[in-house]
C-alpha cells in the first residue's frame, strides 16, 4: 500500500498536515496505552509487594530468633526449652559440602565433553536436552530414586545417600555452566594452543577452563546454592538427627528437613528455630548467588 | 630461509613417542568425559526406570484406570491417583494463572518503563528472589498468609464470586485458610519472580531496530509492546511460562505447608486437598511394600512424565526462539 | 579455588573421622511417645554418651522402616499381631503408656468445659455433626456457651499408631462408625471438612490454627501447648479428665504377660477413673539383629528408662510401666534378642 492509504487506514487524513490527524482514534490509542502500562505498573508493584513482604517477615522474624545459642547448641527435645540449630547447620554444611566435592568434577569433565567435542555429536545433543530436563525434575522424585537405590541397599540411612541425591540436583546445574562458559572462549584462544603442538587434553585444562573458570566457579557457587535450599530429597535419605553428628554413614541432621519438623510442630521455640534456621538457609543461598555475580563480573570487565 | 629448512625436519624419535602418548592421552580424556556425560543420561534412565519397575506392581493390579480412579483407602489395599493428581494440576494451574499476568507486567515494566538507574538494581532483585528456597514460602504461607486469608480473603471471595450461578461452588465451604486455593496462591509467589526474570531476559532480545521503527512510526509503548515485542518473543515467553509450570507441578515444601493433606476431592477450591508431591513426602516414609508404596512410586511417575512433557516442549520453544534470533539479526 | 578445595578435604576427613566410644543408634516410629524417648534418650546421654537418635515419622513409619532394617528399633502404638512378629522374627514390648485427647479449637471454651462420650465424638468426626451449635452437643452440656461453627475435623495424614487407638475406640462405642469407617492406622475420613497433620505436631498445630476445629493428640502434646481438651465419659458413666492418674487407671486391668506379642489396645477400659482412649506403645526389635552391639545398646536404653526414667514420664504425663510387667520384659522378652 502507499502512502496515502497508510495515512487513511491509520487515521490520518492528510499525511503532509499532522493537524489532520483523527483525534478519536488518537486519544482512544492514548488511554489504550495508559490503561496498559498503567495495569503493568499495578502488576509490577503487586508482584514485588508480595515478593519483599516474604523477605521482611522471614528476616523480622528469622532475626528475632538469631542468637549464638543457635550456632552453639544442638537441636531440643520436644518440651525442652530452649536449643539451637548446632546440628543441622555443621550437618547441612558436610552434605552441601560433599555434594560440591561430587558434582563438580563430574560436571566440569561433563560440561568439557559437551563444549570440545560437543558441537556435531548425536549424543552430545541427546545429553543437553537431558541435562536441561534433569535441571527442573521434581526433587521428590530424585530422593524416592536414592532411597530405591542406596538406603534400601545398604540398609540405613546415611548422609552419603543424602549427598548423592544433592549431587544429581547440582550436577545437571554444572554441567550447563561450565558448558555455556568453554563457549565463550574464542576459538582463536584453542587454536593457538594447537598450532604450538599441544594435545587436546592440555589445552582444554590448561587453556580453555584456565581462560573461563571464573564463569565456572559461579556454575559451582550456583548449584551450591541452589542445593542448599532444598528439603525433599533429604527426607528419605539423610533423615535427621537429634542429635550432634560428623557420621555421614547414619543419618545427618540437616537445616531444611528440621525446618519442616519444627515449623509444623506446636511448641514455640521450636518455630523460633525454624525461622531462624530459614532466614540462615536465605542468608548463604542469597550470599552465594550475589558472590556468584560478583566474581563472574570481575572475569567480564577484567 | 635455512631456519625454515631447518625447522622442518622429520620427527625425532623422542618427538614421536611424546605423540603417540599424547595421543593416548587425549584418547583418555574423550573416552573420561564422554563418560561423566552420559553419566548424566544414565541417571535420568535409571530414575525412570527404577520409577517404573517400583510402580509396575500398582499399575499392574489397577491397569492405566489407576490414574482416574478417586480412591484412596490404606486400609484396604484401593488406590488411585486421580486425587493428587487433581491437586497437582490445579493448584499449577492456579499458579499460572496468577503469576503469568503478573510477571509479564514486571517485564514489561522493567524492559519499557524503568528509569535506567533502577533498572539493574530491580532486575537483580527480581532474580535473587527466584533463589529464595521453597521452603521459606511454605512457612510464609502456614504462619501469615493462610491466617489472613481465613479472616479477610476467603470471606471477601465467598461474599462476592460466591453468588455467581456455576462459579459459587469453587468458592463454597469451611474458610479455613489451608487448601487448594492458598496452597495456587503460595506457588504464585513461588514462580513469580522466575517467569519474571525469564520474560525479562525474553523481551531484551528483542533487536532495537525492530522496536525503533516501530516508535517511529508512532506507534504507543504499548502497541509496541503488543504488536512487536510479544509475537517476537511469543515461544520464549511461551517457553518460560512452561519452565515455571513445570517447577509448580514438582514442587514440595511450599504446597505440603498449606495444601491441607486430605486425600478428598472436592469441587471448591477453599476445600483441603493433596498434590502429588506432598501425598509422597507425607507417606513415602511408612508405606509398606504392596500396593500402597507401589501406588507411591505410579503417582512419583506420574508427576515424572508429566514434568517431562511440560519441560520438553518448553525447552522445544526456548530453542526456536533461539534459533530465530540467530537467523534474524 | 585452593583454598576451597582445602577446606572441603578437611571437611571430608572429619566426617570419615571414626567417632570415638559412644554407640549411636536409630530408632524411628510412633510420634506419640516421642516426647518421651527425646527426654529419655537426652538422659542416657548424659548418662552413658551414646546418642539414641529417634526419628518421629509416625507408627506405620516405624514398622516399615524396622521391617526395611534401616533402623535398630521401631515404635509404634499400633501393636502388630503376634502372627506377624513370629514370621519376621521380631519381639514387640510396650515402653510406655499414654492418654490419646480429642482437643478443640471453639473460642471462649476451657480446657474440659465440653463433655462428650464416645458415639456423639463418632458422629462428630463422621461428619453426622457439622456443626458446634448442634442440639446433641448442646444436651450433653447444659449451661455451657458454645458458639455456633461448622466443624473442622483434623485427622492424621500419615500412618499413625495414634489414629489406630483413636479409631479403636471410637469402633468399641459407636457401631455406626464401627461400620462405615472401621478402625486402623489411616482410615478413610469421611468428614466433609478434614484437614490432615503430619504427626502428632501436625494435628496439634493445624488445631490450634483452624477456628472450630476438633482433632485427636497424645495428651503430652495438648498438655504442653495448653490446648483445650474434652471430657470424655468413660465405660462406668463417669466423665473423666485426661490425666496420669486417669490413664494408669485405665491400664491397671491389662495383663501384659499373658498376651502373646504383649500387643493389645486398652480402649474404653473398665474402672471407675479410666480414661477411655488410653493406649502403649510399643518397641519391635530382632530377634538376630545385624547390628547386634547396637541392639545390645538399645536393651540397655530401655532397662534404664524403665528403671530410671518414671520420674520424667509422670512429669510429661504419660504412665510408666509397672515394676512387675517391667521384669516380665527383661526376663522373657530382652532375652530373646541376640546381642553376641
Amino acid at each position: 500500500m502507499d502512502a496515502q492509504q497508510y495515512g487513511e487506514k491509520a487515521g490520518l487524513k492528510n499525511m503532509n498536515n499532522l493537524s489532520n490527524i483523527d483525534p478519536a482514534l488518537f486519544a482512544k490509542r492514548k488511554r489504550a496505552n495508559k490503561l496498559g502500562l498503567t495495569l503493568s505498573m499495578i502488576a509490577m508493584v503487586l508482584g514485588m509487594v508480595f515478593l519483599f513482604w516474604i523477605l521482611g517477615v522471614l528476616f523480622y522474624k528469622g532475626f528475632s530468633s538469631l542468637d549464638l545459642a543457635i550456632f552453639t547448641q544442638s537441636t531440643p527435645a520436644p518440651g525442652s526449652e530452649g536449643g539451637g540449630l548446632a546440628n543441622a547447620i555443621v550437618g547441612s554444611l558436610m552434605l552441601v559440602g560433599c555434594c560440591t566435592l561430587i558434582s563438580t568434577p563430574i560436571g566440569v569433565l561433563a560440561g568439557l565433553y559437551l563444549s570440545e567435542y560437543g558441537a556435531r555429536s548425536r549424543i552430545a545433543a541427546t545429553t543437553r536436552f537431558v541435562t536441561d530436563i534433569m535441571l527442573s525434575a521434581p526433587s521428590i522424585v530424585i530422593g524416592l530414586f536414592i532411597y530405591a537405590l542406596v538406603v534400601a541397599q545398604v540398609r540405613h540411612f546415611s548422609g552419603w545417600a543424602g549427598t548423592i541425591a544433592l549431587a544429581l540436583i547440582a550436577i545437571p546445574v554444572v554441567v550447563r555452566t561450565t558448558e555455556n562458559m568453554l563457549l565463550l572462549v574464542p576459538g582463536s584462544l584453542r587454536e593457538a594452543a594447537y598450532a604450538l603442538g599441544t594435545p587436546k587434553w592440555k589445552v582444554a585444562f590448561k587453556i580453555t577452563l584456565r581462560a573461563a573458570q571464573s564463569g565456572v566457579m559461579t556454575g559451582i557457587l550456583l548449584a551450591l546454592a541452589r542445593v542448599s535450599g532444598e528439603t525433599a530429597p533429604l527426607l528419605f535419605t539423610a533423615l535427621n538427627n537429634q542429635f550432634f553428628s560428623t557420621n555421614m554413614n547414619a543419618p545427618m541432621a540437616n537445616l531444611p528437613v528440621v525446618i519442616f519438623q519444627f515449623a509444623m510442630s506446636p511448641y514455640d521455640n521450636w518455630v523460633d528455630l525454624a525461622w531462624g534456621g530459614a532466614l540462615l538457609i536465605t542468608i548463604a543461598v542469597l550470599g552465594l548467588n550475589i558472590l556468584a555475580r560478583v566474581v563472574f563480573r570481575e572475569k567480564v570487565q577484567g | 630461509m635455512m631456519e625454515l629448512t631447518q625447522s622442518y625436519s622429520a620427527p625425532t624419535p623422542q618427538a614421536f613417542r611424546i605423540a603417540q602418548l599424547q595421543r593416548v592421552q587425549d584418547f583418555l580424556f574423550r573416552a573420561v568425559t564422554q563418560f561423566f556425560a552420559l553419566s548424566v543420561l544414565i541417571a535420568l534412565l535409571g530414575i525412570i526406570i527404577s520409577l517404573f519397575i517400583n510402580a509396575w506392581p500398582a499399575l499392574h493390579t489397577f491397569g492405566p484406570a489407576f490414574f482416574f480412579t478417586q480412591e484412596w483407602d490404606i486400609i484396604n489395599g484401593e488406590f488411585g491417583g486421580l486425587i493428587a493428581i487433581y491437586g497437582t494440576v490445579v493448584t499449577s494451574l492456579i499458579a499460572l494463572l496468577i503469576a503469568v499476568p503478573l510477571s509479564f507486567g514486571i517485564a514489561v515494566f522493567l524492559t519499557e518503563l524503568c528509569p535506567a538507574t533502577l533498572r539493574r538494581p530491580l532486575g537483580t532483585a527480581v532474580e535473587l528472589l527466584a533463589a529464595v528456597p521453597s521452603i521459606i514460602y511454605g512457612m510464609f504461607g502456614l504462619f501469615i498468609f493462610a491466617p489472613l486469608f481465613a479472616e479477610y480473603i476467603q470471606p471477601a471471595l465467598a461474599g462476592t464470586l460466591g453468588h455467581i450461578p456455576g462459579l459459587g461452588i469453587l468458592f463454597s465451604g469451611a474458610f479455613n485458610g489451608i487448601g487448594i486455593l492458598c496452597a495456587g496462591l503460595i506457588l504464585a509467589m513461588m514462580i513469580l519472580p522466575f517467569i519474571a526474570s525469564v520474560m525479562r531476559d525474553v523481551f531484551e532480545i528483542v533487536p532495537p531496530v525492530l522496536k525503533e521503527s516501530a516508535y517511529g512510526i508512532g506507534c504507543t509503548t504499548w502497541e509496541v509492546v503488543k504488536n512487536v515485542v510479544l509475537p517476537y518473543t511469543k515461544a520464549g515467553v511461551i517457553g518460560g511460562i512452561m519452565l515455571g509450570l513445570g517447577r509448580a507441578l514438582g514442587e514440595t515444601m511450599a504446597v505440603t505447608f498449606v495444601i491441607g493433606n486430605a486425600h478428598r476431592l472436592s469441587p471448591s477450591l477453599f476445600a483441603p486437598g493433596t498434590s502429588i508431591a506432598s501425598t509422597l513426602a507425607n507417606e513415602f516414609g511408612e508405606a509398606e511394600a504392596g500396593n500402597h508404596l507401589s501406588s507411591l512410586y505410579a503417582l512419583g511417575l506420574a508427576l515424572f512424565i508429566i514434568t517431562f512433557i511440560v519441560l520438553a516442549c518448553a525447552k522445544w520453544m526456548l530453542n526456536s526462539m533461539e534459533k530465530k534470533q540467530g537467523l534474524k539479526t | 579455588m585452593n583454598s576451597f578445595l582445602k577446606k572441603a578435604l578437611l571437611i571430608s576427613a572429619i566426617s570419615v573421622a571414626p567417632t570415638a566410644f559412644a554407640v549411636d543408634m536409630t530408632g524411628a516410629g510412633a510420634t506419640f511417645p516421642y516426647p518421651i524417648y527425646a527426654k529419655w534418650a537426652e538422659a542416657f546421654k548424659a548418662k552413658t554418651g551414646s546418642n539414641l537418635n529417634y526419628q518421629s515419622i509416625g507408627s506405620s513409619g516405624g514398622i516399615k522402616q524396622i521391617k526395611a532394617k534401616t533402623v535398630d528399633f521401631g515404635a509404634t502404638d499400633n501393636p502388630v499381631k503376634f502372627d506377624d512378629l513370629e514370621k519376621d522374627g521380631m519381639v514387640q514390648f510396650p515402653a510406655i503408656i499414654g492418654g490419646v485427647v480429642p482437643v478443640i479449637n471453639v473460642e471462649g471454651v476451657k480446657p474440659g468445659e465440653i463433655k462428650l462420650d464416645g458415639p456423639t465424638l463418632a458422629d462428630i468426626f463422621q461428619g453426622v455433626i457439622s456443626d458446634w451449635g448442634d442440639k446433641r452437643i448442646a444436651i450433653m452440656n447444659p449451661g455451657v456457651k458454645i458458639p455456633t461453627g461448622s466443624i473442622t475435623v483434623v485427622h492424621r495424614a500419615d500412618g499413625s499408631g495414634t489414629t489406630a487407638i483413636f479409631t479403636d475406640y471410637l469402633a468399641k462405642t459407636s457401631s455406626l462408625w464401627k461400620d462405615a469407617v472401621g478402625a486402623g492406622a489411616a482410615v478413610k475420613w469421611p468428614a466433609a471438612s478434614s484437614v490432615g497433620g503430619k504427626g502428632n505436631e501436625g494435628v496439634a498445630a493445624n488445631v490450634s490454627r483452624v477456628k472450630n476445629s476438633v482433632g485427636y493428640v497424645e495428651y503430652a502434646y495438648a498438655k504442653k501447648n495448653k490446648m483445650t481438651y474434652i471430657t470424655l465419659k468413660n465405660k462406668a458413666g463417669n466423665y473423666v479428665a485426661p490425666d496420669d492418674e486417669t490413664f494408669a487407671a485405665a491400664a491397671a486391668g491389662t495383663d501384659w504377660a499373658k498376651i502373646p506379642g504383649m500387643g493389645t489396645f486398652i480402649t474404653d477400659a473398665a474402672g471407675a477413673k479410666s480414661w477411655p482412649i488410653t493406649g502403649a506403645s510399643f518397641i519391635l526389635l530382632y530377634k538376630n539383629p545385624e547390628n547386634k552391639a547396637n541392639a545390645a545398646e538399645v536393651i540397655k536404653f530401655f532397662d534404664f528408662a524403665f528403671k530410671d526414667g518414671k520420674k520424667m514420664a509422670e512429669e510429661l504425663d504419660y504412665v510408666p510401666m509397672p515394676d512387675q510387667t517391667t521384669d516380665f520384659i527383661r526376663k522373657n522378652v530382652f532375652t530373646k534378642v541376640v546381642t553376641k
